[in-house]
């Protein structure tokens, strides 16, 4: 089993992701640069956070044409489990490997802090180790969370179970006060329809360790790390 | 030859900052104005020798594919 962290110039979460994977999870992880193609051989793919080409002309909007995301593209076309923390969900929209895109915060402010969020479905390799309705804490810190997506695509997400977390309360409730950012609905993330890509706006990677707050985060690395082992 | 790519927000997409600038008008007294919806402008400098058809289609291209994200976004140009 091996994990690669793509490296964009920019990136800035990139040695938080493989800090997790290497020495939490005690998984081989290396990174991967974005000027070549090759994957090698990695079991899975994560696009970290951070401003990948500095967010010139929109969020992940230049990340997108590089040639490690013609591969990463390649990979989730064929199964291959993909998951994408802030800037690398911003990545993956604009991508095409996850639908929607992400706005400018409702309140026009960057916002770094603990948030709360609810699994809503243990259905994916990223959610399966938790509970529905669980409720975690975890850091967001981000200008551009705020999810949107059409209407027609929004009853597609809910329909086929494929928001994976929502914004919440302390309590677990889904209120107006407890959406930082403005998304539609609550969304903090969401699965593509094969349900082997995810794209999350909160940091698994800042809270995979008590000593920095919360280490609920690394519930979803352990998913994945189980998915991927049950798969070799 | 140069192209004017405007871009803006869809109108079905909530903008924020022109809301922001729209509010701020009103509190400064500027009177008249209804909504303000804040977008981009790209100038592009072409190749002298590209044919006029080439450019529009050209872009055209550069605009749908890479200077905007069609879920939120869209955009009008001119040559001159």
């Amino acid at each position: 089993m091996k994990f690669g962290v793509l490296v964009f110039p920019g990136s800035n979460c990139d040695h938080d992701t493989q800090h997790v994977l290497a020495e939490i999870a005690q998984q081989p992880a290396v990174f991967l640069w974005h000027d070549s193609p090759d994957l090698q051989g990695c079991d899975a793919i994560l696009v970290p956070g951070g401003f990948a080409y500095g967010d010139y002309l929109r969020t992940g909007a230049i990340a997108r044409f590089s040639p490690v995301m013609q591969s990463v593209k390649k990979f989730a076309a064929d199964g291959g489990l993909v998951l994408g923390i802030c800037n690398g969900f911003q990545i993956l929209c604009e991508a095409g490997l996850l639908p929607g895109a992400l706005l400018r915060n409702a309140g026009l402010q960057y916002i770094c802090k603990q948030v709360y969020l609810r699994a809503e479905t243990t259905d994916s390799p990223f959610t399966h180790n938790l509970d529905r309705g669980q409720v975690l804490k975890m850091p967001i810190g981000h200008m551009e969370g705020n999810y949107f997506c059409d209407e027609s695509t929004l009853a597609e997400l809910k329909k086929a179970d494929r928001v994976a977390f929502r914004y919440v309360s302390a309590e677990g409730e889904a209120t107006r006060e407890a959406n930082p950012n403005g998304s539609l609905d609550n969304i903090a993330g969401i699965l593509n329809e094969s349900r082997n890509v995810l794209g999350m706006m909160p940091h698994p990677d800042r809270s995979s360790e008590a000593l920095l707050g919360s280490s609920d985060g690394f519930k979803i690395f352990a998913s994945l790390v189980e998915a991927l082992a049950h798969r070799s | 030859m140069k192209a004017h790519v405007y871009v803006t927000p869809k109108k079905t997409v909530l903008d924020p900052q022109g809301q922001a600038i729209c509010n701020a008008l009103r509190k400064m007294r500027y009177a008249g104005v209804a909504d303000v919806r804040q977008g981009k402008c790209f100038e592009l400098t072409l190749d002298d020798n590209l044919p006029l058809a080439d450019a529009r289609t050209e872009v055209e291209r550069i605009a749908r594919e890479v200077l905007t994200n069609p879920v939120i976004e869209e955009f009008s140009f001119r040559l001159e």
